[in-house]
């Protein structure tokens, strides 16, 4: 989402679902695996007289409760929703007035910019990757983009996208994707209605969507129709992420992937663009690579100023420079770069993601890990092969709960494999030399702290219980091994153990305690001036400096600490305050929504550009201009506008009927929505484009690109045959358990209700292969075996894929060798491969085989 | 006193099954001996003696409307004119003036006639303790709302345990939310509601003419008159047949002889009919459904 609209996150959250006229639900199975969010839609069922669609190769519990399902085959989303683009402009049906103003559909493209043959312009065979230069605006002489606002130009984004999905028809769509046409069709009319000005609608993903070869662009094809509809930044419309986990949100925000800092920057890495501070803020803040500055101080003059081309993120060295400054305090000056060499450098062409480190691990390149609330055994891609590189460890430290199966990996047990693969690894514990230690983990209810749900809000969670024995929690954990670790190092003079030693450590606790507190965690994630222990927080953002007066460990968290009139902390995730006058669910005291305690991004859309409600829906406009605020009349600002939500645009901004300049995607340079995503923002292509996934049992129909031309193929012998393994299968989850089900599994009351590992298969495919319900079942490809029970259903049924038909499995992945619900891993089958951006791996479309055992 | 019900939509219920743990929960119910998954979501075939409710997953092909998948909260459907609580030799049985019907454990002396008696063999014997055992509607929980107040307006427009309605509406007191029966409590989709029987009727008739209107055309309401009417309704989309409900739940003929001429005029010839009986139901179900009959274990967690 980030290439169209600046940012990944669900635009909307969860209490706005009760808003919409049109849900889609396409690649989650909401009910299941967010059941809350269907008391939203209900909601929206009795008010709205809303629609819900399901999309799945399965009848889910969702389809259950839906008012349209439409099977589809696993991994032609791009097919199907690319239909839906070109079924949105030829009827059109497109927001118009939305489109022209809130978009780049009227910006001109280069010349450089070309599609053949399933393949853009500027691809480099040999390196599996496009150059991305030729995907970019025509510029004026004012260095920003040229544009039509009557999106005739033949170079115009809008025309190039027609152009793009011209190919994407009902027919071929329906012979790519195996979905009846009389429901595709449907599915297209029934949520094209909501681009009429007085309607919006909603996107509900989940990891159906993003598990993809093609992830990433699988996301960018619904921004492509939410822009269209005109629903972004709009109630009841959006692009929801429904995350996988509770805090999934809170990880990413907090940088728990290689190839960010906290706040979503690009970490540093050792190219020359990074070699120190005034390289890497030149490069990672936008339009800044050409600025003819050769210091810090020039720099910030120049942001001060400003420049083209930079949208919000123009202050993205003020975010650096106050990390830097909460992470090593005093040691961090003017003088050495804010200590920014500090930082460890990434090696800019390795990649350090879940599949990559494990094939790392593999070869024998990594000695030790640290698994906190993680089971690979069970959850990560070719589990076979991960357990197999955890043997190459020479010591593991488990953090969790329970001794799950990766922290028991090296038991009997845990090698027990269905049937004799001599291509499968087998061990035994005496052959695996890893010194395994676990940490009991204290349980979420144990302990205080905050978690951010899918929809941005982070909050507070008090103590209910003491944890049990030993347990402890995580941030005790951390703590003390951050001060252990800083004790070790003290009184050491080599210049490489300075990032500790100058370290700053809170402190988090209190006076006289040894337990540390969330709450002072999040003063530092908030931001603070002068000393951290005098509790000082910084209202937020857009006070942080880039001159050392400001430290804040995560800019985007800033805002969510304030102190109350006697001085102590008051932490905004804490606030627990049900009241709604918009009525329209924004809750603006419960708990604290970053960025700045906005519900609903990109909000500006919620009206029309000269700032009156859209057309016949002025009940769900957020906004109205105020030209006669006396406050900001007295700043000598033009008015303000004020409204339900905090404005995600410059609130003093006036209304503006000229196209593109009422700014309504701030953290893009565009400072609009982006059809197109110029410069390589996306590796695969300023459009989505439909590849097979990487394992398919079809060629692809479209082009003869069969599979996305940019992945990385770590093992080209492991890709299985559509000959041998013909059947396709997918993976998911189930409301009686949690991920890897080490919570669940070993909670009785949850076990009873889902206790084995089972397959479910269409009748048609179980008859082919004499197999009936309930009988216990193998399912085999190139990296192995599983056994499992068959769950025979008509909730699958064979798609017609262009006259052939093919059919498809499913299967939990919950499943391990401990606990009380026992089954086989359904990742020993999955594939080491991910997704071109993000890495993310193919757990959703691969092929395999499935006979009786 | 004015009657309270439970209202089931079954339109609604996305089978998330929380309603099940949250009745062990509250009931302390122990999981039981975890059966091998089956080949179906459901699992468990029945409730159990520690199992007061289940929800019932069926695949159904309507000629109209296509695929379903049909999701039935089963559990005690508390009669207004129970037939447990008729055959019961001793009173162990009996109905609150708000309309639940409550079993007695000290009473009860296992002799399992009410869990043949009832027309959805809602009681289960639970060996290990000798005695029969089901869902009580949360009375507990619901008696002690009362003592604080009324339910009379229940449920409130923009109660979350409304059920429809969702999200609380803003500022409303949330105080008595915690008495409604577990079940309704935890139910995420708004598919349960607890309240007053006028009101809820009122809503479910809307429902039923809303799903009539959306092309359900057999949607109908289940438990407004059957065994003298339920203190827990249903909102079907298709005839009660379809879920495994009997459209016309009545007493077995012989239970129905047994209390309505035998216990009152003869109450001499009570010992020889008790025998009597009980050896034909015996036989007769170890001939029909030997399964159901074959007493569940409990406690194997």
């Amino acid at each position: 989402m980030s290439p169209a609209f600046g940012r990944g996150a669900m635009t909307n959250g969860v209490p706005d679902l009760r808003n919409t006229d049109c849900a889609l639900i396409m690649g989650s199975n909401a009910a299941e695996n967010h059941p809350v969010t269907m008391r939203g839609l209900n909601m929206a069922r009795d008010k709205r007289g809303a629609k819900i669609i399901s999309v799945d190769p399965r009848f889910t519990r969702t389809s259950a409760v839906a008012d349209i399902y439409c099977p589809m085959r696993s991994g032609t989303d791009i097919a199907f929703l690319g239909g839906m683009v070109k079924y949105i402009i030829d009827n059109e049906l497109y927001h118009k007035d939305y489109v022209v103003h809130y978009t780049n559909a009227s910006f001109l493209i280069a010349d450089g910019y070309d599609f053949k043959d399933g393949l853009f312009s500027g691809y480099d065979a040999a390196n599996r990757k496009y150059d991305g230069g030729q995907w970019d605006y025509q510029y004026g002489e004012d260095g920003l983009p040229l544009k039509d606002p009557t999106l005739t130009h033949p170079r115009c984004v809008f025309q190039l996208m027609k152009k793009h999905y011209e190919r994407y028809d009902i027919d071929t769509v329906s012979a790519i994707t195996g979905s009846p046409k009389d429901k595709y069709l449907e599915v297209l009319k029934t949520f094209s209605a909501t681009g009429a000005p007085n309607k919006t609608g909603t996107i509900m993903y989940a990891m159906g969507i993003t598990q993809h070869t093609v992830g990433s662009q699988n996301v960018k094809a619904f921004t492509l129709v939410q822009l269209l509809l005109g629903n972004m930044g709009r109630p009841g419309g959006g692009i929801n992420a429904l995350r996988g986990e509770n805090n999934v949100q809170g990880s990413t925000d907090m940088a728990l992937l290689f190839h960010i800092i906290p706040g979503y920057i690009t970490s540093p890495t050792n190219a020359p663009n990074h070699k120190d501070l005034l390289a890497y803020v030149k490069k990672e803040t936008p339009g800044a690579a050409k600025l003819p500055v050769n210091s810090l101080a020039e720099f910030r003059q120049a942001v001060k100023a400003g420049f083209p081309n930079s949208g919000f993120k123009i202050n993205t060295s003020k975010w650096v420079v106050s990390m830097l400054k909460a992470w090593w305090g005093d040691a961090a000056t003017e003088e050495n770069d804010f200590a920014y060499h500090y930082l460890p450098k990434r090696d800019a062409k390795k990649n350090y993601s879940h599949i990559a480190m494990f094939e790392a691990m593999h070869r024998g390149e990594i000695e030790g890990m640290f698994i906190f609330g993680g089971n690979p055994v069970v959850g990560g891609p070719n589990a076979n092969k991960e357990q197999e590189a955890m043997c190459n460890l020479k010591w593991l430290v488990v953090v969790d709960l329970w001794l799950h199966e990766s922290a028991e990996f090296w038991s009997y047990e845990a090698w027990h494999r269905p049937v004799d693969n001599d291509k499968v690894p087998k061990r035994t514990p005496k052959d695996i030399e890893t010194e395994v230690f676990f940490l009991p983990a204290a349980a979420v209810y144990e302990k205080g702290g905050t978690a951010a749900q899918t929809g941005r809000v982070v909050q507070y969670r008090w103590q209910g219980a003491d944890p049990l024995g030993e347990a402890m929690p995580d941030l005790w954990i951390i703590d003390q091994m951050a001060q252990r670790i800083k004790k070790l190092y003290e009184g050491s003079t080599k210049p490489q153990d300075e990032p500790i030693l100058n370290l700053t450590w809170g402190p988090y606790t209190y006076e006289g305690e040894e337990e540390p507190h969330p709450e002072l965690v999040g003063l530092e994630l908030n931001g603070y001036t002068g000393k951290f222990e005098d509790w000082n927080p910084v209202l937020n953002f857009t006070k942080l400096a880039d001159d050392g007066s400001t430290a804040c460990g995560n800019w985007i968290y800033s805002g969510i600490m304030t102190t109350k009139s006697d001085g102590s902390l008051d932490y905004k995730a804490m606030w627990r305050d049900n009241s709604d006058p918009s009525e329209l669910g924004i809750y603006p005291q419960w708990g604290w929504c970053w960025p700045l305690n906005r519900r609903i991004i990109y909000n500006r859309c919620s009206v029309q550009p000269d700032g009156t409600p859209w057309p016949g829906d002025e009940k769900r406009a957020l906004f109205k201009w105020d030209p006669n605020n006396a406050e900001a009349l007295a700043a000598g600002k033009p008015g303000l506008w004020v409204g339900y939500d905090v404005p995600d645009f410059n609130k003093n901004l006036a209304p503006t009927n000229e196209p593109t300049k009422a700014i309504p995607f701030l953290m893009r340079p565009e400072g609009v929505g982006c059809f197109f995503a110029a410069k390589a923002s996306l590796g695969e292509g300023p459009f989505p484009e439909h590849y097979e996934p990487w394992e398919s049992p079809v060629k692809n129909l479209l082009t003869p690109q069969q599979n996305n031309p940019i992945i990385k193929v770590w093992e080209p012998d492991k890709q299985s045959d559509m000959d041998k393994y013909p059947v396709a299968a997918t993976t998911y989850r189930v409301v009686e358990h949690w991920q890897t089900g080490a919570l669940t599994r070993n909670l009785p009351w949850l076990a009873e209700l889902m206790p084995n590992m089972f397959i479910e298969l269409s009748e048609e495919l179980a008859k082919e292969k004499g197999i009936r319900n309930g009988d216990r079942v193998i399912v085999s490809n190139t990296r192995g075996d599983i056994e499992g029970i068959a769950c025979v259903t008509k909730r699958f049924k064979p798609f017609n894929i262009g006259g052939k038909y093919v059919h498809q499995i499913g299967m939990t992945w919950h499943y391990g060798f401990k606990g009380y619900a026992t089954g086989d891993p359904a990742n020993r089958l999955t594939p080491h491969v991910g997704d071109g951006n993000t890495m993310i791996p193919e757990y959703k479309a691969w092929l395999c085989d499935i006979r009786r055992a | 006193m004015a009657k309270l019900i439970k209202l089931i939509d079954t339109s609604r219920c996305t089978a998330c099954r929380g309603c099940q743990v949250a009745c062990k929960n509250w009931n302390r119910n122990p999981a039981g001996k975890i059966e091998r998954f089956k080949g179906n979501y459901q699992t468990r075939k029945d409730t159990n003696a520690v199992t007061y409710t289940i929800v019932k997953m069926d695949e159904y092909v309507d000629p109209v409307n296509g695929l379903q998948w049909l999701f039935r909260k089963h559990q005690c459907m508390h009669c207004e004119d129970p037939a447990c609580m008729d055959v019961c030799p001793r009173q162990a049985y009996s109905k609150t003036d708000w309309g639940a019907t409550i079993h007695d454990p000290d009473r009860c002396i296992g002799c399992q006639y009410c869990t043949y008696a009832c027309p959805w063999h809602v009681p289960k014997y639970f060996k290990k303790e000798d005695i029969v055992t089901k869902c009580t509607l949360c009375a507990d929980r619901v008696q002690a709302g009362l003592d604080k107040g009324s339910f009379k307006d229940y449920p409130l427009e923009g109660w979350p345990e409304g059920g429809t309605d969702g999200f609380p509406a803003s500022g409303t007191p949330r105080e008595l939310a915690t008495y409604v029966p577990a079940c309704v409590k935890t139910c995420p989709a708004g598919a349960l509601a607890f309240g007053d029987r006028d009101k809820l009727m009122a809503r479910a008739e809307a429902r039923v003419a809303k799903l009539v209107e959306e092309g359900y055309r057999d949607a109908n309401i289940y438990g407004r008159s059957e065994m003298g009417g339920l203190s827990v309704v249903y909102i079907l989309s298709f005839k009660p047949e379809v879920y495994g409900l009997p459209a016309d739940p009545k007493v077995p003929g012989q239970i129905a002889a047994w209390k309505n001429i035998i216990q009152p005029y003869f109450g001499w010839l009570i010992p020889l009919a008790l025998g009597a009986s009980a050896l034909s139901f015996v036989t007769t179900r170890l001939l029909k459904k030997a399964e159901e009959i074959s007493p569940e274990e409990g406690g194997n967690e």
